[in-house]
């Protein structure tokens, strides 16, 4: 497919929960990072996508809620489905498809000069949504406590974001993606910068939420993917190619009995 | 259980040897460098304090003989053996102001668009332009203010005093209705020279701000993206908070410049000696204009009196200037962020 620029352009949206990737490239400048990837991912569903550094999959995630394109000089071929709806079509608004795909970083990124509170709501605050405060307070309760994040903050939610822990700061924005009500979660490799206690409470949070939201999740851990997923895709760049998918579906089948040879080599650690 | 037979016995059961001060080791070459930048260090360091001690020495003559009246004396009458900074002292103040309520807007939107909504190519070619904008002698700005800027802005002053003149700064002592308006009582006003002023301070502050916006985390920054945020919501909600103690110093630093701003303010302003909230009135006085203006027929009393009237400029663009490192120092580094 021939590329075409991405603008800032975009949206309007139903509801549901289903994400289609279909045939999508993407290019940073002339440099091709991703090469005609697609996949699906049923609703209600935890989605691991799995390989070695470089071979696109966190360029994939960004491609899915948009964000890729807030890199100048960014390119994409395919569309991408949510529901249905394309979300680069025209008329799609970019700041409504975001609201809609949640996504939480790598490295947690509260915003430290605001409460956990306001941390939470920042997203509605950002979209100009008004919310009475009784309704607030019920919002903010009910995000970290979907985050496994309100019995620890419960009594402190005035104090700063930047004052809890890693791993708390990563529920915190969990809880504050979730407020905007996304339909749709993208996790950047949540745990990569957490202590194995920390990582286990976020598994436990994507446990309660994937019957919520459709989640899809970048990780470099083997067993989080098994332990986490109902589906996986193995990504793989060829030296000096970009990268694609070479395999997906069932973690179970993926991991158990993979088609391919390097998926094999791959999840049993021969190399990556 | 052994003992491993390399340890040395006789450490032992001996007492703990006592800690040692260590000295960072410095290659030959590392030690004459350290001394060449220590001594330059401190020389800039002893030269600025000598500055103030030469100006302060050469007021203790003219503060002996006024006294507190030299603080509260409006006109400066030497002829008389009447001097004083009260009313140059409120007009050096009222033309940084006006300079800085024009400038600061101005300096803060220019360095958004530039750090948050500039194309890369664009954003280079205004850096530059803002770097030259910097360069720019400023008895440049002077005559731009004079022969271009005035027979404009004096329009404006009329319109200004014609529908604010109930507010005392806005109020000129003249009929802004008059069928054949009075021109030169708007000119080489406080206003006008203070117009000048804001074109050299924008780009002082606009480059301390920008520097500060560049640094907003990436990561707040896509968090905000990520939430449904517009550009402008990234820029409230990260960028501005994150670049508070960056606007502050900034501005601070751009009024320490309005403050001592000199030959653009001599070239606009008529001298006069009066203590007056009307900005946009033809008159007024600065501390650096009036030494520009008198010191080269000045006796030697007199050139006391004008060493003193800049001692006290100095003092006042020292707290400025030492406010705004203070805040800028203080500012979010973004590192407590980490984990």
């Amino acid at each position: 497919m021939v590329p075409q620029i991405l603008t800032g352009r975009a949206v309007s949206s139903g509801g549901g929960a289903r994400v289609d990737a279909i045939e999508v490239s993407a290019w940073f400048g002339d440099t091709q990072v991703l090469d005609d990837v697609s996949l699906s991912v049923p609703a209600a569903t935890v989605a691991a996508l799995i390989g070695p550094s470089g071979c696109g999959k966190s360029t994939f995630l960004r491609v899915l809620n948009r964000m890729h394109e807030s890199v100048p000089g960014a390119q994409l071929a395919g569309e991408v489905h949510l529901n249905g709806d394309d979300i680069y079509a025209p008329g799609q608004r970019v700041t409504t498809v975001r609201k809609r795909i949640g996504m939480v970083f790598q490295k947690p990124n509260p915003f430290p000069a605001m409460s956990i509170a306001d941390n939470v709501t920042a997203g509605l605050a950002l979209t100009n949504v008004r919310m009475s405060r009784g309704d607030r307070s019920a919002l903010v309760e009910d995000c970290l406590s979907r985050a496994g994040l309100w019995n620890e903050v419960k009594d402190r939610l005035d104090s700063a974001g930047s004052t809890l822990s890693g791993g708390q700061q990563q529920r915190l924005c969990i809880a504050r993606a979730l407020a905007v009500g996304p339909e749709v979660l993208l996790m950047d490799e949540p745990c990569s910068a957490l202590d194995p206690t920390s990582t286990r409470r976020i598994e436990e949070t994507i446990a309660e939420l994937c019957s919520q939201v459709t989640i899809v999740i970048v990780t470099h851990n083997m067993q989080q993917a098994a332990r986490v997923s109902q589906q996986a895709a193995f990504f793989l760049a060829e030296q000096g190619a970009p990268g694609g998918i070479v395999e997906s579906g069932p973690t179970l089948q993926l991991f158990e009995n993979p088609a391919d040879p390097r998926t094999a080599d791959y999840v049993n650690g021969r190399f990556g | 259980m052994t003992v491993a037979s390399d340890v040395s016995p006789t450490v032992i059961g001996l007492q703990p040897r006592p800690p040692q001060r260590l000295v960072p080791g410095l290659e030959p070459s590392d030690r004459i460098f350290h001394g060449a930048v220590t001594v330059v260090g401190i020389s800039v360091l002893a030269i600025t304090g000598a500055i103030g001690a030469f100006l302060g020495y050469q007021s203790i003559p003219t503060l002996h003989h006024y006294g507190l009246r030299f603080f509260t004396q409006t006109s400066w009458q030497p002829e008389l053996n009447r001097i004083g900074i009260a009313a140059v002292l409120v007009g050096t103040v009222e033309v940084a102001l006006v300079a800085m309520v024009v400038s600061f807007p101005l300096a803060l939107m220019l360095a958004l668009f530039i750090s948050d909504y500039a194309p890369k190519r664009v954003k280079s070619w205004l850096v530059s332009a803002i770097d030259l904008m910097a360069a720019v002698p400023s008895i440049i700005y002077g005559l731009w203010g004079f022969f271009l800027l005035q027979p404009h802005a004096i329009k404006l002053a009329r319109w200004l005093s014609q529908h604010f003149g109930w507010i005392p700064i806005f109020h000129v002592d003249t009929n802004p209705n008059a069928a054949v308006w009075q021109q030169s009582r708007y000119t080489s006003s406080a206003f006008i020279a203070g117009l000048a002023v804001a074109m050299m301070a924008i780009p002082l502050a606009c480059a301390v701000m920008r520097a500060v916006f560049d640094q907003a985390p990436l990561g707040e920054r896509e968090a905000a993206m990520a939430l449904g945020g517009t550009r402008f919501g990234v820029a409230k909600t990260v960028v501005l908070p994150f670049a508070k103690g960056g606007i502050i110093g900034g501005t601070m630093l751009a009024m320490g410049r309005a403050l001592g701003e000199t030959a653009a303010v001599l070239i606009i302003i008529s001298p006069a000696y009066e203590i007056k909230a009307r900005i946009l009135e033809a008159g007024t006085q600065t501390v650096s204009a009036l030494i520009a203006a008198n010191f080269g027929n000045a006796t030697t009393s007199q050139l006391s009196a004008l060493l003193t009237a800049g001692f006290v400029l100095f003092l006042i663009t020292l707290v400025v200037n030492t406010g705004a490192a203070v805040i800028i120092k203080r500012g979010r580094s973004g590192a407590h962020t980490e984990i």
